[in-house]
């Protein structure tokens, strides 16, 4: 009785840090996308080029270095002594965001390389570049493809947008952790997060399924 | 004596330790129509993708019309002016068969999307599939898959038609639909080069058939006496065509 009390008290103040937790995500996610997507063309179509070395050692230590490492490394490190001066929620989406970049990156380049050869040396034999191909002919196919392994790419983000507790940006964990202090109810608080958490997943899975349907193409892909 | 649209000399082209082409030369008239044949492996289909530089030789010329387009740098703008046909279609699958043939109409030709559509539409009618034209590749059959990719082709107004093996991936049924549309074209004065066994084509249509081995032409010369010698017991000019004729005949 007491418990629900807690929860009900301080619920309003942790729900708030939803819209944070969602900022970092989608901005994260958007991060990702803008420069995964061409780490991953540039990975398969200029391979040889003096970009492929740099690439691969961005997607190496992105991948490779815990998250909460790279949050303490921009935050206190790269981002101060670039003398820049951001709150930490953008310290925090742009490090959620370019990790997940690394990932994503490796998702389209996948992706890109099981779209089948021949489909880009039609359009090359109708007169198309290489790059009008690869917009018109490759990636139309590739993100559908690419589209249920990046889906992953969301629950990820939004379980870890909760180390950007560490910095104090103010998201769900960050203000379940202060009501946590002030109530002393540790079980009831996070109990009540996880449930917002799992509830966020959810919804956002149903979201990302029915755009898996809306972009469905016969031949491609199943359901 | 005819306008000479492309002038072939001396193409050579090495994969790794293969010479896959030893010097390869012929010259095609505007309104030709040239088959290809020979066993597996002799280089043909290399041959075909050098025309259109899909992949580079390694050494010769190429002439279309009055351009030499072997080193030609708009690469893009010469393959405009030669339509391309595979084994295999490579229908852009994501694409239904009207978009297919509109795309590049659009995309490269910088047609309005209305005149480009009523082109595109037109194609497909020339090749008996406008009743198609909202389907997607996978809902096509092979033989309905490539007339769309030959209206893909056609809707370019190239000067010259590649076809590498049309109807090698096609059921025996599918092959006739095929090869009415290129008749069709090639009655039209559509110049064409054509990489297919099927013989009754080339006797029907050819205005010279091509016998390769070993990446050179070997022997080449009339479809009607590459017929006759066929049929025939005596020694003649085309030994080794008549041998593999014989074979794929089986």
């Amino acid at each position: 009785m007491q418990n629900a009390l807690i929860i009900l008290e301080s619920l309003p103040n942790i729900a708030w840090g939803l819209f944070t937790t969602l900022g970092l995500v989608i901005t994260a996610l958007a991060v990702g996308l803008a420069v995964g997507l061409p780490l991953g063309v540039i990975q398969v179509y200029w391979g040889n080029s003096l970009f492929s070395r740099p690439i691969a050692i961005y997607v190496w230590f992105l991948r490779g270095l815990p998250s909460l490492v790279l949050l303490f490394l921009f935050y206190y490190g790269l981002f101060p002594l670039l003398g820049v001066d951001l709150p930490p929620f953008f310290v925090g989406a742009a490090v959620l965001g370019l990790r997940s970049s690394a990932y994503q990156s490796q998702i389209f380049r996948g992706a890109i390389l099981s779209v089948d050869q021949g489909q880009m040396q039609a359009a090359r034999s109708l007169g198309m570049s290489k790059p009008c191909a690869i917009e018109n002919v490759i990636l139309p196919q590739a993100l559908r493809i690419a589209l249920p392994a990046w889906s992953n790419e969301y629950p990820i983000l939004l379980t870890d947008s909760s180390v950007c507790y560490a910095i104090g940006v103010m998201e769900m964990l960050t203000r379940a952790s202060l009501q946590v202090s002030r109530t002393r109810a540790p079980v009831p608080l996070y109990l009540a997060t996880a449930v917002i958490f799992i509830i966020m997943n959810y919804i956002g899975m149903r979201i990302l399924r029915s755009a898996e349907r809306r972009f469905h193409i016969p031949g491609f892909g199943g359901s | 004596m005819g306008d000479v649209i492309l002038k072939v000399r001396d193409i050579h082209k090495r994969f790794d330790s293969e010479e896959v082409l030893r010097g390869v030369s012929f010259d095609v008239q505007k309104g030709d129509v040239k088959v290809f044949i020979g066993p597996s492996g002799t280089g043909k289909s290399t041959l075909l993708r050098c025309l259109n530089r899909l992949v580079e030789p390694d050494s010769g010329q190429i002439w279309l019309g009055d351009d030499e387009i072997t080193h030609a740098v708009d690469i893009d703008g010469v393959r405009r002016r030669m339509g391309m046909v595979f084994q295999n279609f490579y229908l852009f699958d994501h694409l239904t068969a009207l978009r297919n043939v509109e795309i590049a109409l659009i995309k490269v030709l910088k047609m309005q999307k209305a005149s480009a559509r009523e082109l595109a539409m037109s194609e497909l009618s020339r090749v008996g599939m406008e009743r198609f034209a909202g389907k997607y590749p996978a809902e096509l059959s092979g033989g309905q898959a490539q007339r769309v990719s030959i209206a893909r082709s056609l809707a370019m107004n190239p000067e010259v038609m590649l076809f590498d093996e049309p109807t090698s991936a096609l059921d025996p049924e599918l092959t006739g639909e095929v090869l009415e549309v290129m008749k069709k074209l090639a009655s039209g004065g559509m110049t064409m080069l054509v990489v297919s066994h099927e013989m009754e084509f080339a006797y029907s249509v050819a205005n010279e058939v091509l016998f390769m081995e070993g990446g050179v032409v070997v022997e080449r010369g009339a479809p009607r006496e590459i017929r006759n010698d066929a049929a025939s017991d005596s020694p003649g000019r085309f030994e080794r065509t008549r041998a593999f004729l014989r074979r794929i005949d089986g």
